[in-house]
């Protein structure tokens, strides 16, 4: 296989993620719905009771809006991620996995085009969520949106492959919704989306050590700091190490010979 | 002697706590039509996961024209076009949209078989819902088009796990000649999962699988011997009966 030919499979496997996702209308606005949900009435109505003070980056007050659109981002990528390896469960189940599967391409490659193809999906839905949260007054510097691009690809990358992970273990498709109140619910609340972790510290020591400890309020700083013209390299390097991580168990656990997927009958 | 298209040896497979193979061994030859006979729950779908490598074997080895399926799979898996006993065209995209997704998951490039594929959907009369998405296709139109999409990429070796099940009578004949003739004309070795009898012919080589373990192997008119029996209906029902009774 020459390098044209890894680049014409990235590029049909992303192809395919995207017509699917068009295809699939209700996917397309239930994924809006829910952080605008969250930005119009959530904040709305907690704007009074959560004031911010002045953190970095931000250098003055800001509205809780503006506080809550880098998480309410995170949280479409987790959400995408998770939907992206929902449906790898559900091609698994109804067959369309196997032809994946049985491409001489190698494995690991297959399933990054996947995470990738996932990934620039869910940034597409990121980007319009910015659209519309700027016309509900949160406007970050032009720049901001530019250099959040690359925060968004790993972090959304991260979950991606945290999902991949999780639908390796997976045997059938009405158990991810256990994994998904188990994994998505905790890992977006106990993080820094929805309130910065010096508030959570002041009620309790041991989540704001569990928030610190948690991937996904690293993948929101990230994407805060861009957003706004700056790089928390810190978040950065956790990031990236959980998707190291994630990504090598996802190919361990898609691997015949040695994964969590040889013995499931139907797998 | 020719190089086998498929050999199987001495392969066995596990579920937790249940035998599924039992040191299986059967081959291929290039341009052979061989039928691999069996109830449900023989284990024909699980040999094709372990020859298509979705499964790993607990013993044995599995080579395609030569090719380890464990040490060399991917050109192994490059030799191969399979059609699954489950529907795997994606629903929502087009027949078009489909093809040019398996031409690159093979590495083809889809504008050099433009020609090849329009050739290949007027063969089956579907040159014009090309554009339509494979929801609005009959459940024969679908398997027809896997079985185009299974061939697309000129394989050695044909996999077809129940390729006809729930099909009527004519669509299933039209997706038997097609194979035959693929197999014929150019070539390929085929290996037919079936358990319908009426789907084996007086010249295709016969392997009964039954409760995960090769009953009987060769000609259908060597099995018919030796089993005492005048069809092969007769055949399969002697070699099966015992635990169906």
């Amino acid at each position: 296989m020459s390098p044209a030919q890894y680049i014409h499979c990235l590029g049909s496997i992303v192809m395919r993620e995207a017509l699917r996702f068009l295809h699939q209308r209700e996917r397309f606005f239930g994924a809006l719905v829910r952080p605008l949900v969250w930005l119009f009435i959530f904040a709305a109505g907690f704007r009074s009771i959560l004031g911010v003070s002045i953190i970095p980056p931000y250098e003055t007050y800001i509205l809780y809006e503006e506080y809550i659109v880098p998480g309410l981002a995170a949280m479409i990528l987790l959400f995408s991620g998770m939907q992206s390896s929902l449906s790898m469960v559900y091609d698994r189940e109804m067959g369309s996995m196997r032809m994946l599967m049985v491409s001489p391409f190698p494995r690991w490659y297959l399933l990054l085009c996947k995470l990738v193809a996932g990934a620039l999906v869910s940034i597409a839905q990121v980007y319009l969520f910015f659209i519309i949260a700027w016309f509900w007054e949160v406007e970050p510097p032009w720049m901001g949106y530019l250099l959040a691009f690359p925060a968004l690809l790993i972090s959304s990358l991260m979950m991606g492959a945290l999902g991949l992970l999780l639908s390796s273990a997976i045997k059938q498709l009405e158990n991810f919704a256990g994994v998904m109140n188990f994994v998505i619910f905790p890992m977006f609340f106990a993080s820094s989306a929805l309130y910065p972790l010096w508030r959570i510290r002041d009620s309790s020591v041991p989540l704001y050590e569990i928030c610190r400890f948690n991937p996904f309020t690293h993948a929101v700083e990230l994407i805060r700091f861009s957003l706004y013209g700056a790089i928390n390299w810190g978040a950065a390097m956790v990031v990236i190490g959980a998707l190291v991580l994630f990504l090598a168990g996802a190919v361990y656990g898609y691997d015949p010979a040695r994964g969590l997927m040889t013995r499931k009958k139907g797998a | 002697m020719s190089e086998a298209a498929l050999a199987i040896r001495g392969v066995s497979f596990s579920y937790p706590g249940r035998r599924v193979l039992e040191d299986i061994s059967l081959s291929v030859a290039p341009g052979e039509f061989c039928v691999l006979l069996g109830l449900n729950g023989a284990g024909k779908s699980t040999l094709f996961s372990l020859i298509t490598r979705l499964f790993v074997c607990d013993s044995g080895s599995i080579d395609i024209y030569g090719h380890s399926l464990l040490r060399r799979s991917r050109r192994a898996l490059a030799q191969l076009g399979v059609v699954f006993q489950q529907p795997t065209l994606d629903l929502d995209l087009t027949l078009v949209q489909n093809l040019r997704y398996h031409c690159a998951l093979q590495g083809l490039d889809y504008g050099r078989y433009r020609d090849e594929i329009e050739m290949a959907m007027r063969h089956i009369g579907l040159t014009e819902r090309m554009g339509d998405k494979v929801r609005q296709l009959s459940g024969g139109q679908r398997r027809r088009v896997e079985l185009v999409r299974a061939l697309l990429h000129a394989p050695r070796l044909l996999l077809a796990d129940e390729a006809t099940v729930g099909l009527d009578i004519h669509s299933r004949q039209a997706i038997l000649d097609q194979v035959r003739e693929r197999c014929r004309v150019a070539g390929i070795g085929v290996l037919w999962a079936t358990h319908l009898v009426d789907e084996v012919q007086p010249g295709d080589r016969l392997v009964v699988l039954h409760g995960g373990q090769v009953m009987a192997m060769g000609s259908t008119a060597r099995i018919m011997q030796e089993t005492g029996s005048e069809t092969v209906h007769q055949a399969f029902t002697s070699l099966t009966r015992e635990d169906t009774a």
